[in-house]
């Protein structure tokens, strides 16, 4: 119970101060915006839709790598808190209350989650708007929750596990984007992996490894349900993902444990 | 029980020795002193104490909990002010203590009664909804000293409390921690290395020094073996005098400093004129009583400190230094 108190805790203070930083909410939905509108209007602009993209215009096809981008930076760079709060003594306090690691490891985890799904709520909802063609029902916006949630669990956890070994904020920063901006590229957020596997087989197995290929996978299915655009199956997005997420919280804890203060 | 007892309590970071075979026995209810220069290892002393940082060797025993086998029961009875600040100042004074409530296991429904009653305690009423961020740092201290008895705790750490506040505010402070004590039966664990402070606060202290207790007692028992109050004198030729002087038997320290001798005097008044014959020629004289101040001095050197704490050449260099 009191573990269960402590988690509610740390969460709720996670939150608390999410919603007090404005700039952190205004500045997480621009980028998004500029990708999908300038991006997505000038690729989708020169080139021939019909013949890869069965007729799906580009910035559509990218609105789902582009949800999955913004949980990917999101969730990973919440890590530096970690790193800021180590420097000064806020941390101490945390971690000198009677709750496990595995508490605390939880608690900053899900706080981030949180952040990042109020994040892509707002773009859900933007996008609503902008592209009336995507598949809004109940159950797709169940499954895409669903996949984004887990991916947040990973990406927030990475972040922490980063955040919980390095000193400064620059050498985390550094770490951080020579980690996610791979993940990123290679999640297939931007193209179609099955269409690497001749012409790049290397490439297409690093998009393979990569977890954020199966949260894009699932989440473009699932909101244009075209056959073209299956290539893992919702049921290996799942399994893949529930795997790095209990591989992910695992290491966290431990990273937490001994975590130098 | 607010009991603390070392063995053997050692930390190393690497080839430094912070904290250095440490035996200390702390009893319920006091108010214990743990002073040093910077760099002593009293911070990392409450760390180890707080189960923060894990020993290198030895162990110790904190409310009747062994630290290394029971952490987290350790920490259901203890509280901690820390150094740094250490409250949200995005979060409101009662946002950070009710999450305090929480995270030590006091039960929701008597969380709010406990946060007016810790409010009133360090005379915080009616600031309890402002963002930390508008109150001063006198105020934050309060407010996290308040947060360190949130859920009662048997034993209180305190490192540093009054570190670069005004004299107002520390000695409010100072108030606070003795209706504190009055109060409740808390046991106090204080470093500092402001004299004044430990002098008016605390029943035994301990002098650290390269992480080895160098001294040990009462307030007032330390100042006693300091050996009498001190005579400042200018004289001509000082290894003369300190020689002459260390002769009589009313003198029980001399130390030069320059053209200046530090003499520590028993019954002063009766044995003034004994010093100034014996010192010979003096430009300028001054007598005052021991203070703490004396007492710290005597037992960690006149050197300036690096915030780490340095190797055993420079450590033998000022023991030379002093003469006795």
């Amino acid at each position: 119970m009191n573990q269960l108190n402590g988690l509610y805790a740390i969460w709720l203070r996670e939150v608390k101060v999410y919603f007090r930083e404005y700039s952190r909410l205004i500045g997480s939905i621009l980028t998004p915006l500029l990708w999908l509108l300038v991006l997505g209007k000038g690729i989708g602009a020169s080139i021939d839709e019909n013949e890869g993209f069965a007729g799906v215009p580009y910035e559509v096809f990218i609105f789902p790598g582009i949800l999955t981008m913004t949980v990917l930076f999101q969730s990973v760079f919440y890590g530096l808190y970690i790193v800021w709060d180590r420097k000064i003594d806020f941390l101490k306090e945390v971690l000198a209350a009677p709750l496990n690691r595995s508490t605390v490891f939880l608690g900053k985890c899900l706080g981030g989650v949180t952040d990042s799904m109020i994040q892509v709520t707002i773009i859900i909802v933007l996008g609503f708007f902008i592209f009336p063609n995507l598949e809004y029902t109940l159950q797709s916006l169940m499954l895409v929750y669903l996949y984004l949630f887990l991916l947040a669990v990973i990406m927030t956890s990475l972040g922490l596990i980063i955040g919980s070994r390095m000193d400064s904020p620059e050498g985390f920063s550094l770490i951080t984007s020579l980690v996610v901006f791979p993940m990123y590229f290679l999640s297939g957020a931007l193209f179609l992996k099955k269409s690497l596997i001749d012409e790049a087989p290397i490439i297409y197995w690093l998009t393979a490894i990569n977890p954020a290929s199966y949260a894009v996978d699932a989440i473009r299915y699932t909101l244009i349900p075209e056959e073209i655009f299956l290539e893992f199956g919702l049921g290996r997005d799942l399994t893949v993902l529930i795997g790095f997420c209990i591989f992910l919280l695992a290491l966290g804890t431990y990273c937490f444990k001994t975590m130098k203060l | 029980m607010g009991t603390i007892t070392t063995k053997g309590l050692t930390k190393k970071f690497g080839k430094l020795t912070a904290v250095d075979d440490l035996d200390l026995d702390i009893k319920e209810g006091e108010i214990f002193g743990l002073l040093g220069p910077n760099g002593a290892g009293k911070t990392t002393t409450i760390s180890m104490l707080a189960t923060l940082l894990a020993p290198t060797a030895g162990t110790a025993t904190v409310a009747n909990q062994d630290i290394l086998q029971n952490p987290s029961k350790v920490r259901e009875h203890i509280g901690i002010v820390f150094q740094d600040p250490s409250s949200d100042d995005i979060l409101t004074g009662r946002e950070n203590l009710y999450l305090h409530g929480l995270m030590y296991g006091v039960p929701r429904s008597i969380i709010p009664e406990r946060i007016d009653a810790a409010f009133d305690l360090v005379q915080l009423t009616g600031r309890e909804d402002d963002l930390v961020k508008t109150y001063s740092g006198g105020m934050r201290r309060r407010l996290e000293l308040a947060r360190g008895l949130l859920h009662h705790p048997e034993i209180l750490f305190l490192d540093e409390p009054t570190l670069g506040l005004d004299p107002q505010t520390r000695k409010r402070i100072w108030e606070h921690i003795e209706k504190i004590v009055k109060d409740r039966k808390v046991t106090i664990i204080l470093t500092t290395h402001y004299m004044e402070e430990a002098d008016r606060l605390c029943d035994r202290l301990a002098i650290i020094d390269h992480g080895k207790i160098v001294a040990l007692d009462t307030p007032n028992a330390l100042k006693a073996q300091v050996g009498g109050d001190t005579v400042q004198m200018e004289v001509s030729d000082p290894e003369r005098a300190a020689k002459e002087l260390d002769k009589l038997e009313c003198v029980s320290r001399c130390e030069i400093r320059e053209n200046r001798l530090d003499v520590a005097v028993k019954d002063v008044a009766q044995n003034l004129p004994k010093v100034f014959a014996a010192a010979g020629e003096i430009a300028n004289f001054s007598v005052r009583n021991t203070t703490l101040d004396d007492v710290f001095m005597h037992y960690t050197g006149y050197d300036i400190r690096d915030e780490g704490a340095e190797g055993t050449a420079k450590h033998m260099q000022r023991v030379m230094g002093i003469k006795r």
